[in-house]
Parts: C-alpha cells; sequence; structure tokens
C-alpha cells in the first residue's frame, strides 16, 4: 500500500500496483514468490483447525477413534447433529448464551457510550480525574478472590448478573469511543446549542446517529466476549439449567480429557470417543453465529480498532 | 543512512503526539467549542478550563448525570475488588464480612514467602510470559511487513480476514480443537507416525506444555496483531521511500531504514503493554489445558490461587498472592514505561 503510493503513477492500480517502466529486481521476485508461498502455508494453518473440526462433525465416531478423519469427513452421518439437536440441557444452555449476550451488551453499550461521550468533552470540569478512575482500572485490578467474595456479598451468585454486569465496561472500548467522539466536527455541537438543543438531545439526536460505524464495532467486541465467557459462569453458577453453552461445552472437554488421561483401557475409551464427535458439533454451533456476523462487521471493526490505536 | 538520519529527530516528538493516551491538557479548541464559556480575558490555558465547580455544575449538569451510572458501576465492580485486598490482611469467614473480621499483619504475606510452590508457579509463570512475549510479539510485525508487500489486493484482504478469525473464539474452542489435534491420535501425532517416531501424548506431558501453550497463543493472536502495525504503516510518509531510492536503497533497505522507524512508535506501545500484562499469562487457557500431570510447567500464579483460594477455600491466602501479582504487574508496566520515555521518547501517557 506504501510502496504503492510511494510510486504512484495514474495506472499503478492498473497493473497491481507496479510502477510504469520500472521492472523489479530478480531478488524481489523472488521474495515475492516466497512470502506469498509463506502466506498462503500461514492462512492453510489458520484454518487448519476449523477444517478438522467440521469434518469431525461429520464423521462417525469409530473413524475419529481410529484417526482417520483430517481433511475430510469419513462415514458422513449426521447422527451428531441429530443427537446433539435433541439435547435439552444443550438447547437450554446455547438459550441462556443468547440472553446473557443481548442483555450483556445492552448494559455495556449504555454504560461505555455514555461515559464516551462524557468523556470525550474537554472543556469539562474534573475530565482528567474522571479518565483517571477509568485508566487506572486498565493497570491495576481488584483480583480473582475480592471479585468473588464482592459477587457473593452481592448475592448476585447463580444468577445473570454475575455474567453480565461485573464486565459492562472495558477501558480499551470506551477510550476508542472518546477518541472517535473528539474527533466528530465540533460545529455540529455548537449549531445544534445555538439551536436550543441541550447535551442529552446532542447525544441522542447528533452524535449517535454519526457514531453507527464504532457502535458497530463495540456491540461486536462485547457480545463476542460475552459470548465466549465461561469462567465467571464456571466461578458463579452450580445450576446446569443456568449455563452458558460454552461451560456446556468446557465439560465436554473436561470429561474427554480427564477420561483419556485416566486410563482408555476402561470404559474410557469408547466415551471419549463419542465425546469427540458430540465435542466437535456443539463447537461448530457456537462459533457459527460469530462466523456468521463477522463478515458483516468486519470493515466496521478494522476501521474502529485503527481509530483507537493510530489517534491514541 | 541519509535516511534514517533525515528521519530521527522527527520521530520522537511525532511519536508522543501519537501515542500519548491521554493528552494532558487542552488548548484552544477548548474555548471555541464552547463560546458561553468564554471569560472575556485572553484565553490562555488555565482561564479556559478553571471554571469554578458551581458554575460548572450549573452548565454541565447533564453531563455530569450521564457519568453517574457509569462511575458507579466503576467504583462498585472495579475499586470495590481492590479494596476488598484488605482480606490479604485481616482473617476472612466465608459468609461474614467482605472485608474480614480482624487484623493477621503479614501472616498471608509471609506464608507464600515461605511456600516453595509459590516460587515454583512464579518461576512457571515467568518462563511462560517470557515465551508468549518473545513469540507473540514480533510475529505479528512479520507477518504485517509481509503482507504490507502484497501487491494484489484480493490476496491481502483474503489473508487478513482469515488470520482475524481465531482472535473472536472463546478459549473453551481452541483448546477444545488443540486437544484434538495433539491427541494420540490425533493429526500431529499422525504425522509424527508417518515421519516414523512414536505418538507424544503431548497435553499429558509436562516438557511439552510450554510449547502447546505458546503455540495456540500464537495461533490465535497473530492475526489480530497485525491491525495495529497494519495501521501504522499506512501512516509512513510515502516521500521517504522515494528518497530511500534515490539514494539507491533496495528493498531491504527501505524496510529497515524506513518501515521499521516508521512502525517504531507502535511497536513500542505495544511492547509496554505486552511487559504490562506480563504475569498474567492467559489464566483461562492454563486452566483449561494442564492437568496434575502437567503442573511442573504449566502451573502458574493464577492457577494455583485459584486453587489455593476457591478449591481449599484458603481466600486470605490467594487475595495476598493476587495482590502481589497485581502490584508487580503495575510495577512493571511503570517502569517499562518510564525506561521507555527516557530512552525512545515514546510513553503510554
Amino acid at each position: 500500500m506504501v510502496i504503492q503510493s510511494a510510486l504512484t503513477t495514474p495506472t499503478a492500480s492498473v497493473n497491481g500496483g507496479k510502477p510504469v517502466g520500472v521492472r523489479d529486481s530478480r531478488g524481489y521476485r523472488w521474495f515475492t514468490w516466497i512470502s506469498g508461498t509463506l502466506l498462503v502455508l500461514f492462512c492453510a494453518l489458520m484454518l487448519y483447525p476449523f477444517i478438522t473440526v467440521l469434518a469431525q462433525s461429520f464423521s462417525a465416531a469409530g473413524a475419529i477413534k481410529a484417526g482417520l478423519v483430517n481433511l475430510w469427513p469419513v462415514d458422513f452421518n449426521l447422527d451428531t447433529y441429530r443427537a446433539v439437536a435433541q439435547n435439552d440441557i444443550f438447547w437450554r444452555n446455547y438459550r441462556n448464551t443468547v440472553v446473557y449476550t443481548v442483555v450483556g451488551t445492552t448494559i455495556a453499550m449504555v454504560l461505555t457510550t455514555v461515559f464516551a461521550f462524557v468523556l470525550s468533552k474537554k472543556h469539562l470540569r474534573g475530565r482528567t480525574l474522571l479518565i483517571g478512575i477509568a485508566v487506572f482500572t486498565m493497570f491495576f485490578n481488584g483480583g480473582m478472590i475480592p471479585n468473588y467474595v464482592l459477587i457473593s456479598t452481592l448475592g448476585m451468585k447463580n444468577t445473570m448478573w454475575a455474567l453480565v454486569l461485573p464486565g459492562a465496561i472495558s477501558v480499551f472500548n470506551l477510550l476508542v469511543m472518546k477518541s472517535f467522539f473528539e474527533n466528530l466536527p465540533v460545529e455540529l455541537e455548537e449549531a445544534a446549542q445555538i439551536d436550543g438543543l441541550g447535551w442529552f438531545g446532542i447525544f441522542g439526536r447528533i452524535v449517535l446517529p454519526l457514531s453507527k460505524a464504532v457502535i458497530a464495532t463495540m456491540v461486536l467486541f462485547y457480545s463476542v466476549a460475552i459470548w465466549n465467557d465461561w469462567f465467571p459462569a464456571f466461578l458463579y453458577l452450580d445450576k446446569q439449567e443456568l449455563f452458558p453453552v460454552t461451560l456446556f461445552l468446557r465439560n465436554l472437554v473436561a470429561g474427554a480429557s480427564s477420561s483419556a488421561s485416566e486410563g482408555a483401557a476402561a470404559t474410557g475409551s469408547t466415551t471419549a470417543a463419542i465425546s469427540a464427535n458430540i465435542q466437535a458439533v456443539t463447537m461448530i454451533l457456537t462459533i457459527i453465529p460469530i462466523l456468521c456476523v463477522y463478515p458483516f462487521v468486519q470493515r466496521y471493526f478494522v476501521s474502529g480498532v485503527m481509530l483507537g490505536s493510530v489517534k491514541g | 543512512m541519509k535516511v534514517t538520519r533525515g528521519r530521527a529527530p522527527a520521530t520522537p516528538g511525532r511519536a508522543a503526539t501519537e501515542v500519548v493516551v491521554e493528552p494532558p491538557s487542552t488548548d484552544g479548541t477548548t474555548a471555541s467549542s464552547r463560546p458561553s464559556s468564554g471569560r472575556g480575558g485572553g484565553p490562555t490555558r488555565k482561564t479556559a478550563r478553571r471554571v469554578p465547580w458551581k458554575s460548572a455544575l450549573r452548565r454541565d449538569w447533564p453531563l455530569y448525570a450521564m457519568a453517574l451510572g457509569p462511575v458507579l458501576f466503576l467504583l462498585l465492580f472495579r475499586y470495590g475488588p481492590m479494596l476488598g485486598n484488605v482480606i490479604a490482611f485481616r482473617r476472612f469467614r466465608p459468609g461474614g464480612s467482605m472485608f474480614g473480621d480482624q487484623w493477621v499483619g503479614l501472616r498471608y504475606i509471609e506464608l507464600f514467602i515461605n511456600d516453595p510452590t509459590f516460587w515454583h508457579v512464579f518461576t512457571n509463570t515467568l518462563v511462560l510470559g517470557g515465551l508468549t512475549l518473545i513469540f507473540c510479539f514480533p510475529l505479528p510485525i512479520v507477518l504485517a511487513l509481509m503482507l504490507n508487500e502484497v501487491r494484489k489486493r484480493a490476496f491481502k484482504r483474503t489473508i487478513q480476514s482469515i488470520s482475524y478469525v481465531p482472535h473472536f473464539l472463546s478459549v473453551v474452542i481452541v483448546v477444545g480443537m488443540t486437544m484434538q489435534i495433539l491427541s494420540v491420535q490425533g493429526t500431529a501425532n499422525q504425522i509424527i507416525t508417518a515421519l516414523g517416531g512414536d505418538a507424544i501424548p503431548f497435553l499429558q506431558r509436562a516438557e511439552w506444555f510450554r510449547a502447546v501453550y505458546v503455540g495456540t497463543e500464537v495461533w490465535q493472536t497473530v492475526g489480530w496483531g497485525t491491525i495495529l502495525y497494519l495501521a501504522a504503516l499506512t501512516t509512513v510518509d510515502p516521500s521517504l521511500y522515494e528518497a530511500a531510492r534515490i539514494d539507491g536503497a533496495n528493498r531491504w533497505q527501505q524496510t529497515w531504514h524506513v518501515t521499521l522507524p516508521g512502525i517504531r512508535p507502535t511497536m513500542i506501545t505495544l511492547l509496554i503493554l505486552n511487559i504490562g500484562s506480563f504475569l498474567n499469562v492467559g489464566f483461562e487457557k492454563v486452566l483449561l489445558l494442564y492437568n496434575p500431570l502437567t503442573y511442573e510447567t504449566g502451573d502458574v500464579i493464577s492457577t494455583y490461587l485459584y486453587r489455593v483460594g476457591l478449591v481449599s477455600n484458603n481466600f486470605s491466602y490467594a487475595t495476598a498472592i493476587g495482590l502481589f501479582q497485581a502490584i508487580i504487574g503495575l510495577v512493571m508496566i511503570l517502569s517499562a514505561n518510564f525506561i521507555s520515555r527516557r530512552v525512545v521518547g515514546v510513553s503510554l501517557w
């Protein structure tokens, strides 16, 4: 990109950025090939785990156990999907994850957006203090045990709130939004003020409609974080009907690994193989929503992250 | 050389303005954005900022009202647990007060200083954190530089899209995939046996734990890590490349003398942040990945304090360990920031 623009000629984009009349050195052509090959290999490495899990999810348990399933399903069947689909606990936990994600993201977005808007107002008295309060938590946190004690004291164990509340403001996201708001043209706000709009009006009618890109990015970040979370649930929930699907999956994975390490000689071998099957299906079903949203928001998050980082 | 020398003086100044997380003070724009706030006199920084609290409250009460919720949230869920750390110095009874019952002084601190297991997991943490830093910090830079040389737009986009995906996966899924691939009949062992070796039960071997951990960490973070560098690369002044070419620099020399100095502020910022989170090695991943067979290399401070605190219900002792870890983390990030400001003129704040 940079080199292209450094050597810009009108035809640069037509012939792939190569400046007209300049031939690449032989060494550089070699470099291009080697680097291209490495990048393709890299992509294969990135994708391989997905492919193999996908293949396993369609394969028979015996084939996985025999180590036959790598890139392509062996004994193609949908039995495992059917088995998981009939599992009530799985669906219950899956629904829980959806509910937790929606509620948690909503809370987080309200708090973060509002706070970022306030912090973006440079004239505000006490702004430095407010920013300090937020930024300090980035570098020093209370720790696992005091957090656990707090949640227990508040009586939030075995409730949804233990999962959706404590993570509500991510300071990194807050700073990204703040710098986005700071870069909005001040003239708009001035005009709105002259027309008699208060701060609430400016926030709701001017700033929010202009911030769709950063809002989309933040919604993605928060919802993915909550969707993927398993440890708070592991810590604070005892009842299986409240578990999110990640904890369901964790228990499958942990069960499989413990039965494998305790010796596959006895009954362990079959259960481990069956759950390799079921694990694969559960993983696929957990990943799918993320992969579905991903292409649509990708362009937003790249610009969102860049904005937060380059401008600081 | 000419190029670098010409560039050098410009770097620190630009870097400082670019990387600072929080600009220390605001300037003229403040006054102009709020015409009503002008107090007649010359708009020096002080007068524009120092509005008396009373009139600031009258004018901006909606803003303060908006900040109320988030601030209460932070006080309760972030600063509350910080205060809760006093139970490191007090006896804590489950079900009793959140802040403990009675002072016991430094008893729990002495306890972990004399605990050989603590020092064992401390060493493990340093090694694991160090290895993670060595691999996860430079690889995104290499990948970003390689991507930067790719001319086919579509190719570059595809690679980027694919490489970001692992970042969005749950640790549970990453560990699940790792276990499948590294199991005795998994792909890794199929390759080993095909090459004539013996299958290795990777996850049951303490000597493999670090490699497995760092490998999955690289897999998950390398692509996402390039975003910031790719952004920084687009800000490198194109005329510098032209100047370098005129001076006869080949591609390698251009990369070495123009590109790398151009992204140096980003590199240093990320290095400081990485050093700050050095001790918080991926607790959740270790917890999922390790087992009693791999405690020898896999057990880290946070997993140890999890077992001490929440499995054996020794809350105060675990809090003391956690507090120690948090303080070391804070000291490390402050000193990394200090050194970097002194030596290269780049700092986080």
